[in-house]
């Protein structure tokens, strides 16, 4: 069994990222694994441009925010271990691995930063009847089909639900010569981001079918159509609005999934909302030693945060394999509410905690001039009049350590009219 | 292409006849209409072994039932399949149904079935503790197991290759007449002859049936749906359960699979179309709430995925399989109607068709005989010692491709190389599990996609999801680059 002060599952956005931050707060001895044959993670087949405007001010595509990543990582000597799969994590911090090269085997971590990232929720997951032929795809799977493999997925494309994913895949798509006859979405507004929307369906006069959702599945061997039907206030499909729209591939885009086996395996506890790991200020997670950051803790929109959030956990667990973790033992839980889902961190400590820190949410419906509030022990600290906010993008709280006195115990964020 | 004996239909029957036709010195082959082993009923059911006290006693079901669910374990040892003898409980949630719950024991001890008890109280709480507490009592059948069916057919069709039988894919049988005292039968394959021929047709075994001049039979697909829920919740139940069929109908089953997911279903509704397998929103909608009614603690949300299979089911008064000669159509052996139990009864049947070839064609058994199959690698139930020591030995032991499932490349490369192999994406996924887990091929796909090409040399853009249309639909790269 071989021993490293710092092991990092995954070397997507997220680990690369906490790599840098654990060695510039002075982590030496850091391993990155990696299950793909190259680090970058998800970020190798979004050959789409729009990364990096917060982090570098300008606009690259994935691979070239990678890249700049994967170059610093290597500039400062941080070896990324790729093809290697994790298997297991015990809470007790040993990895189970295997790989072509290595073969099977163990690794002992004095700290854990999960970074495993999310994945795409399947049909399956949907209940949607009808037939189960070739031509059905996750958006983000036909997207590694034709800009890693170079593979078209199909000619004649719908597309259920708006994810970014979904979106970006419907103007590659027709730029590739395939057809896209229209994204459907349940709700009333697109799931992804406003840009998205604009660039990839408007430009391109592909109709975005609000309201609207595949009831249907037609097509033996090869998808044949989808019935799609328009959704009720009660989110049910309203009986007598089926369309048939024919096309022989139907993508999926209908919310991602942070992967959290591992996490589970190792004892970690998770928050039934994000699907992720409950982290205090540190991005520790319940189980001492082990820190999360990226999709794997809650799904972002902008890798831009991504970047920035494992800095820090990477930087929380150097801090932490060197013993200079110290917790005043005080705890304040960070809460969402009326129409606020869920906060990221779930929790701060107050004495340690940084003078300000970003906490991140989304919200539960789309809301216009509505207030972001900001309570602390039923006392409003923060009133903010937002021109729109909606699920699809993630908000942001500065939390500043003075808002939380000496005997704050709960901080709630929530919307209110007024 | 002439042989003594032609198996038509590559199911869990025909495959078991042609395991048993291995054991004989005849050339025999099988003839199935889809690109692989097991694509009908067979891999599209409960996954059931059926203790045996449903069928009416007297019946040729109740009788091979009983026969095959006998033969199961020792068979799947023998082949290193997936089974595991879990038992069965059939729920009783009202106490004016006990005579009815009484009733099937008492069927069940006529037909031969072992070990048949009714449990009530604590002694059903231990058997199975998150059963309803609306349960007041329940049959207890001790030799009710569960199997994996894909591998269970793709296991009998392998012991049946390497003793001689040929397997011939995508060659449905579109005529069938008698020449002197053969058999000539025409697919899009070529035109193949025999002395014998076994129909193990499934739903289209009617249409055969009738085109060689037996009492007119037909069968109309039964189809059934079915929910397949994660293996996070798996433990929730340690049995087979069933309802007692009742005023609110037959009842779905609850079970655990021998992978460690939950099977619920099916529901029953009669199509015309055979291969009408499409799930309804009726049906999956349903499956779910009838469920709750045995385990009320299963929870919402965790379907991976549902399907859909059709039952081969005779249309008449007597409920029971076809078996056996047809009138004036000599050397013509039938496995007709065959569905539940009838996955139970495959070894049973296959056993009785061969030998009925066997008698007719006066056939010697195979001096060189070889039991089993190739060994079958499961790292996922390997020491940490013993697989460490594999992937020393071959790499690509050590590459995951599918991460749900925990599949690596080397047994994507062996599901590949064995006969028959696999030949496409779900071909993969049946001998495998890859693609079956909780992402539903989302990351594995293009992965597989890439070692099927490499394997069987053809291009990506030929490969198909199941057989039929490619999957792929052209190529982003110029001509000539890599």
């Amino acid at each position: 069994m071989t021993t490293h002060d710092i092991v990092i599952v995954g070397a997507g956005p997220a680990g690369l990222a906490a790599a840098i931050g654990a060695r510039e707060a002075g982590a030496q001895d850091i391993l990155l694994l990696e299950r793909d044959g190259e680090p970058g993670g998800i970020l190798n087949q979004c050959i789409h441009n729009g990364f990096g405007l917060h982090t570098f001010n300008e606009e690259l595509t994935g691979p070239e925010y990678a890249r700049r990543y994967i170059d610093r990582v290597n500039e400062l000597g941080i070896p990324i271990q790729t093809g290697t799969t994790v298997l297991d994590i015990s809470p007790d911090r040993v990895l189970t691995c295997t790989s072509r090269e290595n073969g099977f085997e163990q690794i002992r971590a004095g700290a854990v930063i999960l970074c495993m990232g999310c994945r795409e929720r399947p049909r399956g997951a949907m209940d949607i009847p009808g037939s189960r032929p070739a031509g059905i795809y996750s958006a983000g799977t036909a997207q590694r089909l034709m800009n890693i493999d170079g593979f078209m997925p199909g000619k004649e494309v719908f597309i259920m639900g708006s994810g970014n994913i979904g979106l970006i895949m419907a103007r590659r798509l027709t730029l590739e010569g395939a057809v896209v006859k229209g994204v459907c979405n349940r709700s009333a507004y697109s799931s992804g981001l406003k840009r998205n929307v604009v660039q990839c369906l408007d430009d391109f006069g592909i109709p975005l079918m609000v309201r609207h959702t595949v009831t249907e599945i037609h097509g033996r061997d090869r998808l044949e159509g989808v019935t799609v039907s328009e959704v009720g206030e009660d989110k049910k499909p309203i009986p007598g609005t089926e369309q048939y729209i024919s096309c022989d591939t139907l993508l999926f885009s209908v919310g991602l999934l942070p992967e959290n086996e591992l996490s589970e395996q190792a004892g970690v506890e998770l928050d039934a909302v994000t699907g992720g790991p409950t982290v205090d200020d540190r991005l520790a997670t319940s189980v001492p030693g082990v820190f999360a950051c990226g999709n794997v803790l809650h799904v972002h929109d902008l890798v831009d945060f991504v970047s920035e959030e494992a800095a820090r956990a990477g930087a929380a667990a150097a801090r932490f394999v060197r013993g200079e973790t110290v917790s005043s033992g005080r705890r304040v839980s960070l809460r969402g509410r009326n129409g606020v889902r869920y906060s990221v961190p779930q929790s701060v400590d107050p004495d340690t905690m940084p003078e300000e820190l970003t906490v991140r949410f989304r919200v539960a419906d789309q809301y216009l001039g509505c207030y972001l509030s900001c309570y602390v022990d039923g006392v409003r600290v923060s009133h903010k009049k937002k021109r729109i906010m909606t699920p699809g993008e993630m908000e942001a709280f500065v939390l500043r350590r003075e808002m939380l006195g000496n005997d704050a115990r709960e901080v709630v964020f929530c919307v209110e009219e007024a | 292409m002439v042989y003594d004996v032609i198996v038509i239909g590559a199911g869990v029957v025909g495959c078991a006849t042609a395991m048993e036709l291995g054991r004989l010195d005849v050339k025999a082959a099988v003839l199935e209409r889809d690109d692989d082993v097991c694509t009908g009923a067979s891999k599209a059911n409960s996954a059931i072994v059926h203790a045996g006290f449903d069928p009416v006693p007297g019946t040729l079901m109740a009788k091979y039932n009983v026969l095959g669910s006998r033969k199961m374990r020792a068979l799947c040892r023998e082949l290193d399949v997936p089974f595991n003898m879990c038992g069965s409980l059939v729920l009783c949630f009202d106490r004016e149904d006990m005579p009815r719950l009484q009733a099937l024991l008492d069927r069940g001890v006529t037909n031969g079935v072992e070990g048949l008890r009714i449990v009530e109280g604590e002694e059903l709480r231990a058997l199975e503790p998150n059963v309803s507490p609306e349960a007041v009592a329940a049959l207890w059948a001790p030799t009710s197991a569960i199997l994996c069916p894909f591998e269970l057919t793709a296991a009998m069709a392998e012991n049946a290759a390497r003793n001689g039988v040929a397997f011939f894919f995508n060659s449905g049988v579109t005529g069938i007449e008698r020449r002197e005292d053969r058999w000539v039968l025409t697919t899009p394959a070529g035109v193949f002859e025999a002395r014998a021929v076994v129909n193990a047709a499934g739903i289209c075994s009617d249409e055969l049936h009738n085109a060689v001049g037996g009492a007119p039979l037909t069968i109309r697909g039964r189809r059934g749906e079915y929910c397949l829920l994660d293996r996070k919740v798996g433990s929730l139940v340690r049995t087979t359960i069933f309802q007692l069929p009742g005023r609110l109908g037959k009842g779905v089953l609850v079970s655990p699979t021998v992978h460690g997911n939950i099977i619920v279903g099916p529901t029953a509704d009669d199509v015309d179309d055979k291969r009408a397998t499409e799930t309804t929103a009726k049906g999956i909608s349903s499956l779910l709430s009838a469920a709750r009614r045995s385990v009320p603690s299963l929870p919402r949300g965790k379907t991976v995925t549902s399907f859909a299979g059709l039952r081969a089911h005779l249309v008449r008064e007597e409920h029971d399989f076809v078996l056996g000669p047809v009138d004036g159509a000599p050397g013509f052996f039938d496995a007709v109607g065959i569905e539940s139990p009838g996955l139970t009864a495959a070894p049973a049947l296959g056993e009785y068709l061969a030998g009925l070839c066997g008698n007719y064609l006066n056939a010697a058994p195979r001096g060189d005989y070889r039991p089993g199959r190739d060994r079958v690698v499961r790292l996922r139930e390997m020491s940490f010692e013993e697989r460490a020591a594999l992937v020393a030995e071959n790499p690509a032991y050590g590459q995951i491709v599918c991460r749900c499932e925990g599949v690596t490349e080397g047994e994507i490369v062996d599901a590949i190389r064995r006969s028959p192999g696999a030949r496409s994406v779900d071909g993969v996924k049946r001998r495998t599990r890859a693609g079956m887990g909780r992402c539903q091929g989302g990351f594995c796909l293009p992965r597989v996609l890439e070692i099927l090409s490499r394997e069987l040399g053809v291009p990506m853009t030929e490969l198909t999801k199941d057989g039929g249309a490619p999957l792929l639909t052209g190529s982003l790269r110029e001509e000539g680059e890599a």
